[in-house]
C-alpha cells in the first residue's frame, strides 16, 4: 500500500513537471502573445493539479483529521486555481484586443 | 521522498526562469504580464514543496492559498490598468500591422 | 429574473427568498471557515460564527440569488459535469504539449479568431461555457455576451473544428437551458 501511494505521488509530480515544462518552453517558443496565453493559461493550470494533487495524496497517508482537512485546503487551492486561470487568461485577451493589437495569422508572414 | 521533492522544486525554479525572460525582455506590457503570471503560478506549487521539505505543510498551505489569491487579483488589476494605453504596447508591432 | 416558486409577488415569498439565501450563503461561510482554520476551540468557532452571520447578513443576495425549482437538480447535473471536463481537458492537453515540443511549430499552428453562435441565455450556462472553452487547450473565449455569441481564439484549425460540439450541449443540458442549432 505503502509503495503504491508512493509510485502515484511519484507519477503525478513528474507528469506535473512535464506540463510545466511544456507551459515555460510555450511561452518562449510561440510567436505572439495571443497564442503564448494558451501554454501559458492551461498547461501551468494542469501542472498545479497534478503535482497538487500527488502532494495531497501524500499527505493523506498518514489518517488524521489534521491531514484530511490539508487535503481538503490543497484541494481548495487546486478549485480556486481552475476558476481564476480562465478568468485572469480572458482578462489579459481582452486587454489585448481593446489596446487593438492584432493577432499574428500565417498568411501575414509567408 | 526528501529528495524528490527537492528535485522537483529545484527544476520549477529553472523553469522560472523561462519565464522570467519573457518577462524581462517580452515585446509588449501584455507579454510581460503573461511571464509574471507564469512565475506566479510556478510560485504556488514551490510554496507547497518547501513546506513539505521543512515538515510545516500546514502552514505553508495557507500562505499558498493567499498566494494565489494575490497573484489573481494582480494580474487582473494590472490587465485592468493597461486597457486604454495604446501607446504603451511596443511601437513595433504597431507599424507592422499598418504596413 | 427569475421566477418565483409562487407567482405571486407578496412580501412574504420575497421574505422567504432572502432568508433561504442567508441560511444558503452562512453555511457555505461557515463550512468554508471550518475548513481554513482546522481548529475547533469554543473561541475560534464563536468568531466563525459572528463572521460568516455577518458576511451573510450584509451580502445573502450574491452568491444564491433566490430560490427556483431546477436549482438541486442544475447543481447535482454540474457536478456529474465536471468529471467529463476534466477527461476532456487532459485529451486535448496532450495535444498541446505535443504542438509545443513539435521542432517545426510554426508551420503547425495557425492562429485565427472565429465566432460561433450559441442559442445559451441564462448567465450561469454563458459564463460555465466560456470557462469551459478557455480550459480546453487550444482556445480562449475572447469575447461571450447575453445573445450567446462567442468570439473565440484558435491556436490550430483541428481545435476551432471542434469547437461548439458535445460541451454545448452538457452546458445547455445542465442548466436546462434551450439550445437551436444554427449552421
Amino acid at each position: 500500500m505503502e509503495l503504491l501511494i508512493n509510485s502515484f505521488v511519484v507519477i503525478c509530480l513528474v507528469s506535473g513537471l512535464v506540463f510545466f515544462a511544456g507551459g515555460s518552453v510555450g511561452i518562449i517558443r510561440m510567436p505572439d502573445f495571443y497564442s503564448r496565453l494558451h501554454p501559458a493559461g492551461k498547461l501551468d493550470t494542469l501542472g498545479i493539479m497534478a503535482v497538487v494533487l500527488g502532494l495531497a495524496l501524500f499527505e493523506l497517508k498518514q489518517w488524521s483529521l489534521a491531514s484530511v482537512l490539508l487535503s481538503l485546503k490543497m484541494m481548495l487551492i487546486v478549485f480556486f486555481v481552475f476558476l481564476s486561470s480562465p478568468t485572469a487568461t480572458h482578462s489579459i485577451v481582452d486587454a489585448g484586443i481593446r489596446a487593438g493589437l492584432a493577432p499574428w495569422t500565417k498568411t501575414k508572414r509567408s | 521522498m526528501n529528495a524528490l521533492f527537492l528535485g522537483t522544486a529545484l527544476f520549477l525554479c529553472f523553469l522560472m526562469l523561462f519565464s522570467l525572460y519573457r518577462a524581462i525582455f517580452g515585446p509588449t506590457v501584455l507579454d510581460r504580464l503573461v511571464g509574471v503570471n507564469a512565475i506566479g503560478s510556478k510560485t504556488l506549487v514551490l510554496l507547497l514543496l518547501i513546506g513539505m521539505i521543512y515538515g510545516r505543510v500546514e502552514m505553508f498551505v495557507d500562505i499558498a492559498l493567499a498566494y494565489g489569491f494575490l497573484n489573481f487579483v494582480t494580474v487582473l488589476a494590472a490587465s485592468r490598468y493597461f486597457h486604454k494605453r495604446k501607446g504603451l504596447y511596443g511601437e513595433s508591432e504597431q507599424v507592422q500591422s499598418e504596413e | 429574473m427569475k421566477k418565483p416558486v409562487f407567482p405571486a409577488d407578496s412580501p412574504l415569498v420575497r421574505r422567504l427568498q432572502s432568508a433561504f439565501s442567508f441560511v444558503c450563503t452562512f453555511c457555505f461561510l461557515f463550512a468554508l471557515w471550518l475548513v481554513l482554520s482546522g481548529k475547533f476551540e469554543p473561541l475560534l468557532l464563536g468568531l466563525g460564527f459572528l463572521a460568516s452571520f455577518l458576511v451573510a447578513y450584509f451580502f445573502h443576495d450574491l452568491l444564491f440569488p433566490g430560490f427556483h425549482r431546477s436549482y438541486f437538480a442544475s447543481s447535482i447535473r454540474f457536478f456529474a459535469y465536471i468529471p467529463w471536463l476534466i477527461v476532456e481537458i487532459f485529451k486535448a492537453n496532450f495535444h498541446l504539449l505535443r504542438l509545443v515540443f513539435h521542432p517545426r511549430m510554426h508551420d503547425l499552428i495557425d492562429p485565427h479568431i472565429v465566432s460561433i453562435r450559441t442559442g445559451l441565455s441564462k448567465d450561469m450556462s454563458i459564463v460555465t461555457m466560456a470557462n469551459s472553452i478557455t480550459l480546453t487547450p487550444g482556445t480562449i473565449t475572447v469575447t461571450a455576451n447575453r445573445e450567446g455569441l462567442f468570439t473565440v481564439h484558435a491556436i490550430d484549425r483541428k481545435s476551432s473544428r471542434a469547437l461548439p460540439g458535445e460541451m454545448l450541449g452538457k452546458v445547455a443540458a445542465v442548466f436546462g437551458d434551450e439550445v437551436e442549432r444554427i449552421e
